[in-house]
Formats: structure tokens, sequence, C-alpha cells
């Protein structure tokens, strides 16, 4: 993909804790292009929402962007700092977190939130901020948005926040926003609306999305492109469908298969074995390995990555063969567009 | 909104009421005023015709309802010592305590709040870390001491401010007040200070506590995603977030400071109050002890009163709901 929006290459995220340096984002590598959407898929401690936060410059003390570069409309965005990071955040890229409960300041009214996020990019007046804010409620599919700007977040459902949240990270039609798990505290209903319309926005308004989950059965519905991460590391990349179709990487089928949807009722469900290690102890070579059925003696040494036909990837010594059997369906709808 | 107020107010009345028997019980149960009062070698006709005309010979509780009587028809009974009715007494000494307390609150939350807030802002800065142990000296060190030091240094080492007293006054809105002249402001700023001390100790400890708490929260992470400026995520997000706890103490500070600041006042020789109600305990004034702790009863209890309605409009989750 030349047309990409957002090019992620090589990045090194640390920590620096008193037990050494904990890579906590180890050389990951992506790209998005407009209007897609890339789903960032990996357990808990994978590395997925600090690769969001870094792309942002929202990594704190003591963490830091060690290396690597993050190319945004083709401009080097990596080592901006302060007021330039400033500018980028928010206009360019923007961001939905995981709690809605949490995002919006408790006690401020949502159009006080929503204006200060306008006026934070755009010299307007307030009337006129507050006019944007109100139309941007509309487009993510808030009912009488004026009166919602009057009120404040606890007077919203969790459903409602989260659009709201996705409404401000609209506001000033970013190329890119990265939403770390934004369904995950709500209930399917709420979740299937959420998706449809972030879906519908992609499309519309050819935002891409970076979206971070766990949540497999989120990404096969959403995403045109799958990244897996594993202890900071993208173990398999490629178009959602084919990778959930076709995993090549164990890791990746490992996830797949212990998708309850894909089993029948009463029979015991397959489960990854062990759980992830911890980023301080990583073992040598395949972080993967002593979790692995495939493991072989090449995996103490760290993996290459193997590229597919169809700009697939996985970082693995013994990749699985494709398999030519019919793609899998995690869920009865599909938020993917048609192209 | 209404239904709430009444609440607050029958509650009031309720402490107001609890606390005037046990100051009348308490106040009245140390020694006999009349041994103050008059002469020793005094004979037994004059101590009766005294102890008859101020009630002593009277039942405790009816002497507690006639007190209660008078102080409802605005009379709170006229000073053994003074000969003046408490009230005037009082009310005469207020403006002077009023202005002192005022000021000195006026010190610590313009120094206390912003920097409590860098130090909050970064935890782990030098500065930060000047400030806090600067609080700790301030809630530590008792304020008589300071107050000693204060005026050693300005006052006698380098003679740039006055070492007591009010200087001259005007008066304002029917109250003699010294800081409408810089003449005034001189001899104030001292015993200000020295009062502001304690509570600025306070508010930066607990403006930075509640600022270190906001900063880490989802929604400061939320307003810099939005690229708000640190400023505009500082003054907007951050400190309505934190002003509930620092309005609380700001209140019950501000009630504490009318009501005890006799230890400045008593250095710094200031005509308020503070030195009222010392004096008073000293010659077993009883009316003007018991109309005092009852004024500042009434004064908390106000103060209070005004805390909780600024609560709710901090906070909308705590507005209280109309009545239904």
């Amino acid at each position: 993909m030349s047309d990409a929006v957002l090019r992620v290459n090589n990045l090194q995220t640390q920590f620096q804790t008193r037990g050494g340096v904990l890579k906590a984002v180890d050389g990951v590598s992506f790209e998005v292009a407009c209007g897609r959407i890339l789903g960032l898929v990996g357990e808990s401690g994978s590395g997925k929402s600090v690769t969001g936060y870094s792309i942002l410059g929202l990594i704190e003390a003591p963490g830091k962007v060690a290396g690597g570069e993050i190319i945004l409309n083709g401009k080097d965005i990596t080592r901006l700092k302060g007021d330039a990071m400033r500018q980028v955040r928010g206009a360019q890229i923007a961001m939905v977190f995981q709690d809605p409960m949490m995002t919006l300041n408790p006690v401020l009214k949502i159009g006080t939130q929503m204006i200060a996020a306008v006026r934070a990019h755009a010299k307007v007046s307030r009337k006129a901020a507050r006019v944007k804010a109100r139309d941007a409620l509309a487009k993510v599919g808030i009912p009488s948005p004026d009166e919602r700007l009057e009120a404040y977040p606890h007077q919203l459902s969790g459903g409602m926040r989260q659009r709201v949240a996705i409404a401000i990270a609209l506001l000033h039609s970013p190329a890119v926003i990265i939403a770390d798990e934004p369904t995950t505290a709500l209930d399917v209903s709420i979740q299937g609306q959420i998706l449809a319309e972030v879906r519908r926005l992609a499309d519309e308004t050819g935002t891409a999305f970076v979206w971070v989950t766990h949540d497999l059965a989120v990404v096969s519905s959403l995403a045109d492109d799958i990244c897996v991460m594993y202890a900071g590391r993208v173990v398999e990349s490629g178009p959602a469908a084919d990778v959930i179709a076709s995993p090549r990487h164990p890791y990746t089928a490992g996830l797949l298969a212990s998708v309850p949807a894909e089993h029948e009722p009463g029979t015991k469900l397959p489960q990854v074995p062990g759980s992830t290690p911890s980023l301080a102890n990583l073992p040598q070579g395949c972080a993967f390995a002593p979790r692995c059925a495939k493991a072989g003696p090449a995996c103490t040494t760290t993996p290459p990555v193997q590229h597919f036909e169809g700009g697939r990837t996985a970082l693995c010594h013994y990749p699985i063969e494709p398999v030519s059997c019919q793609p899998l369906s995690l869920t009865s709808t599909t938020y993917r567009s048609a192209s | 909104m209404i239904g709430f107020l009444i609440q607050r107010v029958l509650q009031a009345l309720m402490v107001v009421i609890a606390m005037s028997i046990i100051v009348f019980l308490g106040v009245y149960a140390i020694g006999n005023p009349i041994d103050v009062m008059i002469d020793p070698a005094s004979d037994q006709a004059l101590r009766a015709a005294l102890i008859q005309r101020y009630g002593f010979d009277r039942p405790l509780i009816e002497q507690y309802f006639i007190f209660m009587n008078n102080m409802l028809h605005g009379d709170l009974g006229e000073s053994f010592i003074y000969r003046l009715p408490v009230l005037n007494l009082i009310l005469s000494r207020l403006p002077a305590t009023l202005e002192l307390a005022l000021t000195a609150m006026m010190i610590a939350t313009c120094l206390g709040i912003p920097l409590g807030l860098w130090a909050g802002y970064k935890p782990e800065s030098l500065s930060a870390k000047a400030i806090m142990g600067f609080s700790v000296l301030g809630f530590s060190v008792p304020s008589f001491w300071v107050g000693l030091l204060l005026i050693m240094v300005f006052a006698v080492e380098l003679g740039w401010l006055p070492s007591g007293g009010r200087g001259p006054t005007t008066e304002v809105l029917g109250m003699n007040l010294s800081i409408t002249s810089l003449e005034g402001w001189s001899h104030i700023l001292l015993p200000a200070l020295n009062l502001a001390l304690f509570k600025l100790g306070l508010l930066i400890r607990l403006t930075r506590a509640g600022t270190v708490e906001v900063m880490s929260s989802d929604y400061v992470r939320f307003a810099r995603a939005q690229g708000l400026s640190e400023g505009k995520v500082v003054g907007l997000h951050v400190l309505k977030n934190i002003s509930i706890p620092i309005v609380t103490v700001f209140g019950l500070e501000l009630g504490s400071t009318l009501a005890f600041a006799v230890v400045t006042e008593t250095v710094f020789n200031w005509p308020g109050m503070g030195k009222l109600i010392i004096d008073s305990i000293t010659v077993l004034d009883r009316p003007v002890m018991v109309a005092y702790l009852i004024l500042v009863v009434f004064l908390f209890v106000m103060i209070n009163l005004v805390v909780d309605l600024i609560y709710g409009q901090l906070d909308p989750r705590i507005r209280v709901k109309a009545a239904s």
C-alpha cells in the first residue's frame, strides 16, 4: 500500500523500571490507508494499547519511544514534542479510549468539553464551536444533539458517552483515529451499533481507524486488515478475512480456536496453554515458543518475518501451511465494506 | 432546592439549640462571677442585691429559659465588666477579625492553590519538592513563634512594617476597616501572613493530592489526546475536579480563623474578637463568653451551608434535585 495515511515502522517503546528496561513495544510495523480499518489484536500486556499511546505521543515517564518512525501523511511525527505534537493530536490523529465512563470529565457539560476540543485547533468563536460540536454529535447518530450539549456525562448511557467520545475524535476530521478497545465496556447490542457507525464513518469520511482490541469477533466483523500482537511484537498480519480463515502463526491459530462460537456446546474449549510471559522475563528467541505446540529447535533464535502471498506476514520459524477450507464466520453480522 | 434549604436551616437550628445548652451549662458551672465583680470587703446585703439583679438565685433551668427568651429578642445580655450590651461589644470587634481572617484566607488561597497545582503537575521536579517541604513547615511550626519571628525580622530588624496594632481605620458600610488605606495594609500584612501560613500549608497539600490523582485520570489523558494545551487541561479539567475538598477545607478554615485567631491577635495586639474572648474568660464575663460561642456556632453553620450549596454547583452528580 503506497497510499498509507499512517505508517508505523519498527516502533520501539520502552519503560525504564528498577528491574531493567521493559520493551513493551518491540519493532512493531504496520500501515493503514485512507478509509480502512486496521485491527490491532492481542491479549492484555501484548503492547497493543502502548502502541496506540506511542503514536499520539502520550507515553508518560518512565516510558519513552526509543526508536522507529511514525509517518503521518508522509510527515515524520516520531520526534515531535510539546506544542508541535499538541497540534497534531486531535487535529490529525485522534483517539478514543476504552471506558466511556471515565474518558469524559464528570463535572463539565458535554458542550463545554466539546467546545474546548474544537477551540484547541480552530480559532473560532464559542458560538461557531458549539455549532460544530452539535453537528459532530448528529454525525455519530446522537438524537437531539442540542440537548446533549447541555447534559453532563452521568446523564448519558455508556453507549451514548462512547458516541460522544467518537464525535469528539471526529471534530477535526483527523486522518487517523486510534480506538483503544472502545466497545469492550459496552453491551453487545450497543457494541453492534457503534461498530456499524464506525464502519459507515470510515467509508464516508475516509478516516482511517486503528482498532485496538482483544476481541477477535469484533475484528473479524469490522477490520479490513489485522495485526496480531504478542509480547510487544506483531506476530502475524494480513487482510482480516484471510488471516481469520487461515492463520499462519500458531498463536493466531490458538486464539481463533479458543473462540467459543466455533464449537459444539458441551465440548471442551481448546485454550492456548500457559499465560502471557512477563515483559521483564521474555524467553530467548520466539516469545511464544514455550506455549507453542509447533515449537522446534530453531525457536530459541529470533524468528524471521516470513512474507506470504496476499500481503501477509508471520513472525515464525514454522508457519502453518495455508488451508483451503471454507472461511470461518465468527459472527453473523459483518460490518466490513463491500470493497 | 427550597426543600433542601429548609432541611438545612432546621438542622442548623438544632445545632444552635444544642450548642446553647452545652455552652450555657458549661459556662455557668465555672466559678462565681459575683466574686470577681465586687469588692470582697462589701457587705452581704450588696452581694444579695447583685445576685438577685443578675438572677443567679433562680434555678439554672429558669436562668437558661430567660437567657434564650432574651436571645430571641435580640438581647444577648450585658457584659458584667464593660456594662455594655454584649452584641454591640462583639460586633464592634467583628470587623477587625473579619478583615484579618479574610486577608489571611486570600493570601492562603491565592498562593496555595497555584503552588499546589504546580507541585501536583510536576511532582518529581525540584521546585515541587521545595514547595512540599515548605508546606510541612507551614503547618508544623507553631504560629505564635512564627508571629514573633515575623515581628523580629520585619518590624524590629528591618523596620519595614509596624509590629502591632491596627493603624488608622475608615468607616465603610458602618464597619471600621483598615484595609482601605496603605497604612492599614502595612499593619495587617504581618498578622495576616502569620495566620495564613498554616492554611497555606494545608491548601498546598490538599491541592497537590487532588492534582496528582486527577492528572492520571482517563479524562485528562483524553483531553490531551484532543490536543488541548496543558494550560487548558489544568485550568478546565483539573481545577474543577479538585475543588470540592478545597472548598470544604476553605469553609472550615474560614470559620475557625474567624473564631479562633486568638494567638495571632494576641501576638500582634490586634483588637479583634479573639482578644475579647480571652479577656472575658480571664474575668469570667459570662454573657460575653456565651454570646461569643453561640455566634461562632452560627458562623460555622452558615459557612457550611454555603459550602454545601457550592458543592452542587461544582459537581452536578451531587446537585440536589428540585423538590418533587
